[in-house]
This record gives structure tokens, C-alpha cells and sequence, in this order.
């Protein structure tokens, strides 16, 4: 394994930056449970501690830098504690028959994962349609497509709330389907870049092949134009699926979720337990990377099996 | 039409694109007769029109002035008649389709029937010596095989009119003279009219039985040559002198355009 190595070094990297930046990050957290615990710190009072930078409490107390590594509460927590929240809030939570209790990040995965599966599904469907029209029709090209790019142009924290509000004053009950427009709405845009390029991708010759058949329009399309946009096509789902998780969790940020991982996120914040935020951080990072993994797999054996070099 | 002897026919033929830059005329008052059964090749440099004649033929370019009939049709009739098999520059096989359901690609377009489709495909295989890798991938081939499965793609619904545009242009030498000659033998045993575009003059007077000499701006056909040479022709013909006669008259023709004085 030739690129054995270079992952692992950049790995490696990540760690080392990460370990690094928990000592300034937990410096005022560490001399403030010194402090309770009667050492002498410098400055003396957490009031006045807040006059310096944290660079001067590193060196003014380098006793005190080792207890940032293992806070309760810390501002950055190390990658090992993160491990083991994330590990206590799955495995150990499954391990006691309780992966379905609203304390597991499993049950909170799963709902995050069922919107942006739905999210997703909506997504890629619209997207899909919206290449189709804009490479038949040119009016399409001219009238759809910048309302496309202005659509991702807006911040979708900004809308994400408007959007559960409108769906719940037209009587939409639960989070779900809000959740799943959301995610929908960062999800299709990849993919209908994507397929428009990918549906434009048989060249002229190709093009003008079909006409010397007196090939129907349809017929070009199914034969020409969709074989071709595939390999286009999962490359845009593989964005537009981490889009959808995104979209969703962005979706369970707003006031009164209260399963999912965005909620999980929020509520960690609320309660002060940075340890639930990174788990959760994590496990949305790990869902995405495996939800990527799987499309990628999929383009693999599909592109094989139609004979695509790879 | 009264005169159908011809298989295609063109008459004041003009064709002017718009561009940005202004009209270029592409055509100019070409006029042509090409018999049943001949080999026509269209030399001259680019923008001659040579390949703008051949999509004229195949109804992919439209004129703007003048006639043209392709056995006694419109080339838009002519095309729904299926009278022509088009072979491109690129061979522009579907990578994602093996070289027999490339093939089958115009079959199926048509609708012809499954068991015609692989009856078919066997049949243009072995015409252009490619039996056996009907179930490759275009990649898997060398570019001149790739060539010889687009043209037996052309062949594979019996179109009578052979349209091909520099088909071995990208190929190198040895590989061209050899596809050359294969062709010559594919025309010999199926009686095709068959209108090639070259940029090469040996590969011209040694294929066909009547050369239209083009040049450019506007494109124009300033020499047609009947070869006085035999229907059957070894690769060594090249080094006879009449082959040398004709050759040196297409190149005066050549020369006679102005092509490259400028």
C-alpha cells in the first residue's frame, strides 16, 4: 500500500495541530478548576485573567497547561475525549440496549440520516428534471438557470427557519418535511450543474451520428445523451449528498428541534457540554464520509459494468 | 426529377454560413454527378468545402442556393430512406457500448428485429475482419480497428451510399494503406457508392475511380478526374506511371486553386 503513508501523514498532522491548539484553547478553563482546587495561579482572579492573552497564562502558568488536556467541560476538547463521547453515546449506549434512546447519537443519526435521505431523493429528482428542461429547451437554459444560481446564493441559515415556519402555518406537521426541503434545496444544485454538463457531454459528431439514423429527439436522449451524463451524474451526487446532510442538519439548528444531530449540536451548546457538540460534529462527518463512500462504490461497479475505462 | 441515373446530383449548388466575422461562402456553384457503384474522393486543403459537400449530401448542412438529390431524393428524404452510412473523423463509438451493440446502435435505432440485429452484426464483423471482438470495448481496440467497427457500423443497415470524412485520417501509415486496402476489397464485394474525404493525394488516386479536386474561399471544385486505372488495384499500383500521371494532375489541380499561395 503505496499511499499508505501519505494518509497517515497527514493524519498525523491533524492530530499534532489539534493537540496543539487544546493547551490555549484550555488554558482559562485549567486555571480556573486550579484556582477552586487552591493553587496559585497568575493572575489570581478569573476577572482579571481575562485582561490577558492566553499566550501569557501558558507562560505565567506552565504547571497548570496539563489539566486543559482533561477538562469536563473543555473549550476544545482532544481527540481522544471526543473518541470516547462518541464512543459512550453509540457503542456503550447499544451495548446497554439503549441505541434507540434519545441520549444515543445513534437515534439521532438516524433521524438526521432519514431527512437527508428524503432531502436527497427530492434533490436529485428536481435536479435532475431541471437538467433535462434546461438541455431541451433553451428558454429553460435562459429563464431556469439564473434563478438556480441565485438560489445558492442565499444563505440557507437564513432560510432554513423561514422554511419551518411557512411549512408548519400550512399545517405540516413535525419536522420532517421541512427538514427534507432544506436539505433538497442545498442538495439539487450540484446535481442539476452536474447533469446539465453531463447531458451536453456527447459531442458533435456523436450528435450528428444520431441524426444520420433520423433519430428521434427521444430516442437521442435515452441512447446519447443519459449514458453519457452518467459519469457526470455520481460525481454530482457525491456533492449533493454531503449537501443534503448539511441542509439537514442546518435544518434541526432552529429553536425546538430536539432530535437530530444539528439538535444535538444546538442543545450541547445550550447546556454547556462541548463533549455532546464534537460528538455529534464527528458522527455527521462520519455519516457523510460513509454516505460518500457508498455512491462511490456504486459509480464504480456501475461505470464498470458499462464498460467505461477506468 | 426525369434524370435518375445519377445517385447523387448537384446542380448551382451554394452554401453560405453566417458567422461572426460576416458570411463565408462554403460552396460556390458546385456541380456534380456521381454514378452507381463509383468511388469519388473529394481532395483539396481545408475550407475547400470538401467535408461541407459530404454534409450537404447527408442533410446535416442545409444549402443555400442550388440543387441537390441523392437518388433522386431530397437528402432529408434521402435520409429517411436510410440511403447513407455516415463514418466520421473520430470513429465516435459509444464507450459505454461493446463494438457489437455499437453496431447495433443505428439497428436498433431503426427497428430491426432482435434476431436480425445479431444476424447483422456478424455479418459487417467478418466484412471488415473484425469477427471476434463484438463483445470488446471500443478502448480495448487500436484506433484502426475502432475505424473498421465504425464502418461496419455504416454498413450494418445497407445503406447504398458510403459517406466517410478523412475516416483514417488520424491513423499512421502503414496502418492507413493497409485499412486502404481493405476498403477498396469491401467496395469491390458490395458495390457501394462510397464518397471519401481525404487530405491525402496517393490515398485519393489510389482508391477511387473519379477524384473531385476543391479549393477554398469559396469552396469550389476545380477539377473532376476519372481514373483511367483498374478496378483492381495492389498496394504496388502506386508506383506505376500512370498512378504517378494521375497523382501529378491533382496536385497541378491543387495548385491551379491557389490553395497554398497565400
Amino acid at each position: 500500500m503505496r499511499n499508505t503513508w501519505p494518509v497517515l501523514v497527514v493524519l498525523g498532522a491533524i492530530a499534532a495541530l489539534w493537540y496543539l491548539a487544546v493547551a490555549p484553547m484550555n488554558i482559562r478553563g485549567a486555571l480556573d478548576q486550579a484556582e477552586r482546587a487552591g493553587a496559585v495561579v497568575a493572575p489570581e482572579t478569573p476577572k482579571a485573567r481575562q485582561e490577558v492573552s492566553v499566550w501569557r497564562l501558558m507562560i505565567d502558568n506552565p504547571d497548570h497547561i496539563a489539566a486543559g488536556y482533561s477538562l469536563d467541560r473543555p473549550r476544545l476538547p482532544t481527540p481522544v475525549q471526543v473518541g470516547e463521547e462518541l464512543w459512550k453515546s453509540t457503542v456503550g449506549m447499544a451495548l446497554r440496549g439503549r441505541a434507540m434512546s434519545k441520549r444515543s447519537l445513534i437515534y439521532h443519526g438516524w433521524v438526521t440520516l432519514q431527512a437527508t435521505l428524503w432531502g436527497f431523493l427530492l434533490g436529485t429528482a428536481v435536479g435532475i428534471l431541471g437538467a433535462v428542461a434546461i438541455v431541451h429547451w433553451r428558454v429553460m437554459d435562459m429563464s431556469l438557470m439564473p434563478w438556480a444560481i441565485i438560489s445558492q446564493t442565499v444563505p440557507i441559515v437564513a432560510l432554513a427557519p423561514m422554511i419551518i415556519v411557512v411549512s408548519a402555518q400550512i399545517g405540516i406537521e413535525g419536522r420532517a418535511i421541512p427538514k427534507a426541503i432544506i436539505s433538497a434545496y442545498l442538495c439539487y444544485f450540484p446535481v442539476l450543474v452536474g447533469m446539465v454538463k453531463g447531458l451536453r457531454a456527447p459531442t458533435v459528431s456523436q450528435i450528428d451520428l444520431l441524426k444520420t439514423y433520423n433519430a428521434s429527439a427521444l430516442q437521442g436522449f435515452l441512447k446519447l445523451r443519459v449514458p453519457a451524463s452518467l459519469p457526470y451524474l455520481f460525481t454530482s451526487l457525491k456533492v449533493g449528498i454531503a449537501a443534503a446532510l448539511v441542509g439537514t442538519i442546518v435544518g434541526e439548528l432552529p429553536t425546538g428541534a430536539i432530535s437530530g444531530l444539528g439538535a444535538r449540536i444546538l442543545i450541547g451548546d445550550q447546556f454547556g457540554t462541548p463533549l455532546a457538540i464534537w460528538a455529534a460534529l464527528v458522527a455527521a462527518a462520519i455519516l457523510a464520509g460513509v454516505l460518500v463512500t457508498l455512491l462511490d462504490l456504486l459509480q464504480k461497479i456501475t461505470l464498470k459494468r458499462m464498460g467505461f475505462r477506468q | 426529377m426525369t434524370e435518375t441515373n445519377p445517385v447523387i446530383s448537384a446542380r448551382n449548388l451554394d452554401l453560405v454560413f453566417q458567422t461572426n466575422d460576416g458570411p463565408v461562402q462554403a460552396l460556390k456553384d458546385v456541380a456534380l454527378d456521381i454514378e452507381k457503384g463509383d468511388f469519388v474522393s473529394f481532395i483539396g486543403p481545408s475550407g475547400c468545402g470538401k467535408t461541407t459537400f459530404l454534409r450537404v449530401i447527408a442533410a446535416l448542412e442545409h444549402p443555400t442556393g442550388g440543387t441537390v438529390t441523392v437518388n433522386g431524393m431530397t437528402p432529408d428524404e434521402a435520409r429517411r430512406q436510410r440511403a447513407y452510412g455516415y463514418v466520421f473523423q473520430a470513429a465516435g463509438l459509444f464507450p459505454w457500448r461493446t463494438i457489437a451493440r455499437n453496431i447495433k446502435l443505428p439497428l436498433e435505432i431503426m427497428g430491426f428485429s432482435r434476431a436480425e440485429q445479431d444476424e447483422r452484426v456478424e455479418r459487417v464483423l467478418k466484412l471488415v475482419d473484425l469477427d471476434g471482438f463484438g463483445e470488446k470495448y471500443p478502448w480495448q481496440l487500436s484506433g484502426g480497428m475502432q475505424q473498421r467497427a465504425s464502418i461496419a457500423r455504416a454498413l450494418a443497415f445497407d445503406a447504398d451510399i458510403l459517406l466517410m470524412d478523412e475516416p483514417f485520417g488520424a491513423l499512421d501509415e502503414i496502418v492507413r494503406d493497409h485499412l486502404n486496402e481493405q476498403l477498396l476489397a469491401l467496395w469491390e464485394r458490395t458495390g457501394k457508392t462510397i464518397c471519401f474525404v481525404t487530405h491525402s493525394i496517393p490515398e485519393a488516386v489510389y482508391l477511387s475511380t473519379k477524384i473531385v479536386v476543391m479549393s477554398p474561399r469559396p469552396g469550389r471544385i476545380t477539377d473532376v478526374i476519372e481514373s483511367p486505372l483498374p478496378k483492381e488495384r495492389p498496394l504496388d499500383i502506386r508506383d506505376t506511371p500512370e498512378f504517378l500521371e494521375i497523382a501529378h494532375r491533382v496536385r497541378e489541380g491543387l495548385r491551379a486553386g491557389h490553395a497554398y499561395d497565400d
